[in-house]
Parts: C-alpha cells; structure tokens; sequence
C-alpha cells in the first residue's frame, strides 16, 4: 500500500472496521458479513479518489455511506459491483469480498456478480420501454421466456417494489418514462428486484425526488431490508439517520482523496461519534 | 435587516439604465444575426421549394399512371418503368450490402474502438473516401468488378461501388447516433447484470433508430441521385423489356438478377439528356426527374415512419 504510507493519517483516523452490529449493546453474536472490503483505494488515472477504506456490510442490514460531495462514497460503493470497471484509467487495489468471494478477482463474471448485486442510481433511469419490459429485462437477459414465468416476476418484482396498484393496469402499455420520478425510482427498484439480487446498492436514490416520494422509498429500504444487503450513499444526514442501521462517514484528505473516518451504528455516530471530523459534519459545521 | 426586501445591492451609486448606450450595438448584432440567419434558411427552402416547383410544372401532363407503369417507346412518350424499376433494386440491393456492414462499423467505432492509431487511420479513411469525387469511384469499380472480376456492367458491380462510396457515411452517422444514446441508458443495463454484447442489442440500438434511420435515407439519397458511379459499373443504355415472372435470379435475363446491367432513373436521366434523341426527349427527362425527386421524398417519408415503427417495436417487446 504506498497510498497509505505516504499518508498515514487517514489509516490513524479509521475506527471500528469489523463489522459493526445494529444494535451496541446485543450480545456478541457471530454477525454473517455479507460484503467486506480490505484496504481498498481507488484511483483515476494519478489522483487517488479513495484511499484504504476497510469496513463490513452486515447481511439484511442497512448501511449508510455519508459525507462531504468529493469524498468518495459513490466511487467507493460502484467497487462493490464493479461498475468502476467502466471509467476508463479507474484501478482498484485491495479487496471486495461478497460473501466469500473476492469480486476483484479477474476471474470472476461482472455479469453473475451484477446479477447478485444490484444498482438503483441517483437519477431515475428506466428505459424507454414499457413498465412490463423494463422489469422483465434483467430475466429476459438471462435467458428467461416463458411468458407465465415472467408475468409472475413482474407482478412480484412490482409488488415488492410497492409500485404494482398504480401501474397494474397499464404495465404492457405504459412506457416507464412516463411515470413520475417517484415511481421511476421505485420502477428501478423493481428492476433490480427482478434480478434476484442479494446486496441492493442505491447511490443517493432519493436525491431527485421530492419529500413525499422520497418517504416512499425510505419505507421501501425498511421493508427490503428484511430480505436485502442495502448500501446507501446519501448527502441526506436525516436521510441516513431514519433507514440505516449502521453508518460510515467519509470525507477528503488534504490531498483531496477520500477516506472513511469512522463507521458505527447508526445512533451512536449521530448522538456520540469518536471523531471529531465526524462531529462536525454532523452538527452542520463543515461539509 | 430589510436588505432583500427591495433594491437588490446596490444602495447608493449611479443606477444602472434601461436604455445604455453601451447595448444599443449588441442589440443591432442580434437583430442583423436574426436577419440573416432567417434569411439564410428561407434561402434553403426557396432553392428546395422552386426546384420541386420546377420539375412539378414541367413534368405537368407527362407523370401519368402510364408513363410509371409503361416500357419506354421510340415514337410515343412511353414509360419509364425498366429504369425506376432498376433505381429501386439497385437502391435495395446497395442498402442491403451497405446498412448492415456500415452498422456493424458504428457499433465497432462507437462501443468497441479505443482512441489509437487504427481507429484514427479509420477516421481518415472514412473522411478521405467521402470526398473521392464519385467518378473516380465509378473508375475504381470499372477496373475492379466489370474487368478484373469480368462480370462486366451488372447490378452487383454498381451496388458494390456505390457501398464503397456510401460506407464511410453510413458508419460515420451509426457512429455517430449510437454516441448520442445517453451513458446512463448503458449503465443501468450493465448494472443488471446484462454483457455488454446484449445491453448494445437491446438498448443502445433500439435507442438510436432516429440517428440511424438518418443515416439511412442520407445514404438512400445518394443511391437515387448517383450516376457517376452507375455508368461505370451498372451500365447505361435503354433497358429491355424486362419479365418479371422470371424469378431465376442466376438468369441475366432476369429483372430481379444481380447479374445483368441495370440504368437506373438519375443514369437514365443523363443518358437521355445528353445523347437523347427521340421526339419526346425533353418530356421524358422532366417528368424522370419529377418521378425522381418524388422517389426521394417518398423514401425519407417512409424510412421515417419504419424508423417510428421500429423503436416502438424493439423497445417494448
């Protein structure tokens, strides 16, 4: 790791990096990971966009990645599934483990792991096709056809995605784009359900939608969070204090590398956080 | 503190007016670039509006159900049918060789290539071939196909000539529509675990039909109107009777054979004019060109509405 011994100081600052538990105060028992990460940095061409963040995702739990804009969490959270492949002059160096896994090894399928670890982005993004369409295309890819098949993992994938009552009627007819953005998100959402994925990764899902579909979407995250691994980034403090159960705060290095600086539950890092970085941005004085 | 409740920073100072010198010239530029800029697209239209007038009034009582559906005759007025038959194959057996491989090099250029040496040779070479003048190609397609293949002046040989002159457009503006689709359309596929191969076949295609369709009725409109290229390699002459009950497409003899010579409308059009002798030449090439024009207009009209048909299709279902 020449990044981290060049600048020590984030790696001094880091605390808490098993995985930290919903609840403090529960017995110790064994927490089932389901995505750990081992010194992981991230770099664009020279600069380095993160720098040695080691942190737990504990199954069908909710993480919260906040911080200051520029201080890496998107760029972390797409190492997960791998879209950083993408960005040219993008290199990742340490590990990504998903369950046992190591995600960054050249041998593993993007499309298997994408499949198991699936994406809801800022800006609602369903295609210009029809609702019925747009959650059948993950199922269709992989080769899916018989038309009951995938009438009753639409209907699922929408039910779960809490969009089904206002758009059953139309799901055939009705392009995905003409849904208001609320119900783009969710129609997301349900694309992704009908994947089958474990880990549901939402990079600021909310951040264009208005107080009352962002609501909705919350609830949603409470509710899948029984059957799913949800990672959120979010510059929504409240956002972040409402639906995670743990919470890990970023921000920049004087070099302008991002770095986790702590990561607890979610109701101590709001209430007693060790850092005095974490403090500030949460009591609205820097960030 | 009252300070955003009226003036809007300023306190005390001279006050900005409404009527500054300082905008009078800037105004005068807007109003001299609306001028000419609404004057240069009324230019457009006129020069596109009188040359339709033109050939609609010259062509005036020559255009008859008739003089599309009739053989062409030594002393009558006749038709024209063999030639706008010819424009039409040569035109589907062009876009059939052209569309596809011109696609396939968008897509490579587009979602495939890097930034390095080859793709820039492609560039240049796409550029390069662009600007060859047509006749020139025509020659190339002379020597290649109808003397060095022997297969003489045929249909196969100008649809190859005309691919030669017409790939470099058409792989330009797949290039160029397939670019257009949105990064985020791609991320959202891949992100749902679709590869590469099916997220460019289900999403990125089907998002760029209106830029490719583009492409090809631009391409189509060189076919129609080429006759450089057609007079080396298609061949130029008054065509035969043609049967159509003929289906062997091995058999010259045959109009739907690839291997017979093919005068197209526009070579037709060329022919007559400069060499033409018989009683009704003048009417003839009027009303050709007429035909002509309203061929052209009625393929981008209906490239445009398969195009609407298409993405509605391979979008939803």
């Amino acid at each position: 790791m020449p990044a981290t011994a060049i600048y020590p100081e984030p790696v001094l600052r880091r605390v808490e990096v098993t995985a930290p538990r919903a609840n403090e105060d529960a017995e110790a028992r064994p927490a089932e990971i389901k995505i750990a990460t081992e010194h992981v940095s991230i770099q664009y061409g020279e600069k380095v966009a993160v720098r040695d963040v080691s942190l737990a995702v504990e199954a069908r739990s909710i993480m919260a990645l906040i911080g200051p804009s520029g201080s890496g969490k998107s760029t972390f959270l797409r190492c997960f599934n791998r879209m950083n492949d993408l960005i040219p002059g993008a290199s990742v160096q340490g590990q990504v483990c998903l369950d046992d896994e190591n995600v960054m090894d050249p041998d593993v399928s993007v499309v298997e792991l994408r499949r198991r670890v699936g994406m809801v982005f800022q800006r609602p993004n369903p295609f210009p096709m029809s609702i019925f369409e747009n959650v059948a295309y993950g199922p269709r890819r992989r080769g899916m056809n018989d038309r009951r098949k995938l009438d009753e993992l639409v209907e699922t994938s929408l039910k779960r995605a809490a969009l089904w009552d206002e758009v059953k009627d139309d799901l055939r007819r009705k392009s995905g784009l003409a849904l208001s953005g609320g119900q783009q998100q969710r129609l997301c959402i349900a694309r992704v359900l009908a994947t089958d994925p474990e880990v549901i990764l939402m990079d600021e899902p909310a951040s264009a939608l208005d107080p009352v579909s962002t609501l909705r979407i919350e609830e949603l995250m409470r509710e899948l969070r029984e059957a799913y691994t949800i990672v959120i980034v979010t510059h929504n403090m409240q956002q972040a204090a409402r639906v995670s159960d743990v919470t890990a705060f970023f921000t920049m290095a004087e070099d302008r590398a991002g770095y986790l600086v702590e990561v607890g539950p979610t109701g101590r890092i709001f209430t007693r956080p060790n850092e005095r970085l974490t403090e500030d941005y949460i009591s609205g004085r820097f960030g | 503190m009252t300070a955003n409740a009226g003036s809007i920073g300023r306190s005390s100072g001279a006050k900005p007016s409404l009527n500054g010198k300082a905008s009078r010239g800037s105004i005068l530029a807007d109003r001299a670039a609306t001028v000419v800029l609404w004057g240069t697209g009324a230019l457009v239209l006129l020069i596109l509006g009188s040359i339709i007038l033109h050939f609609a009034m010259a062509a005036w009582g020559v255009v008859s159900l008739s003089f599309i559906l009739d053989n062409p005759s030594q002393t009558t007025l006749g038709g024209i049918m063999p030639v706008l038959w010819n424009s039409i194959y040569m035109l589907a057996l062009t876009m059939l060789i052209a569309v596809p491989v011109g696609l396939l090099g968008g897509i490579y250029m587009a979602e495939y290539a890097g930034d390095n040496v080859v793709t820039g040779a492609i560039r240049f070479a796409e550029e390069s071939i662009s600007s060859v003048p047509s006749i020139v190609v025509g020659l190339f397609g002379l020597i290649l196909f109808v003397d060095d293949f022997h297969w003489g002046f045929t249909a196969l040989a100008g649809a190859l000539a005309l691919t030669f002159f017409n790939l470099p457009l058409m792989t330009r503006l797949s290039e160029q529509a397939l670019r257009a689709v949105p990064q985020d359309e791609r991320s959202a596929s891949l992100a749902l675990g679709a590869t590469k191969w099916q997220t460019i076949r289900h999403v990125v295609v089907p998002l760029a039909i209106p830029g490719l369709i583009t492409g090809v009725i631009l391409t189509a409109g060189r076919v129609f109107g080429e006759a450089a290229v057609l007079l080396f390699t298609a061949g130029i002459g008054t065509p035969p009777h043609y049967n159509f009950a003929n289906l062997d497409i091995t058999n010259p003899a045959s109009p739907w054979s690839p291997f017979r010579p093919a005068t197209t409308l526009s070579v037709y059009i060329y022919k007559l004019n400069s060499e033409g002798l018989g009683a009704f030449k003048n009417q003839i090439v009027d009303g050709s060109a007429a035909i002509l024009i309203s061929m052209v207009l009625i393929f981008n009209l209906g490239a445009r509405f398969v195009g609407r048909v298409l993405t509605r299709r391979l979008t939803a279902a």
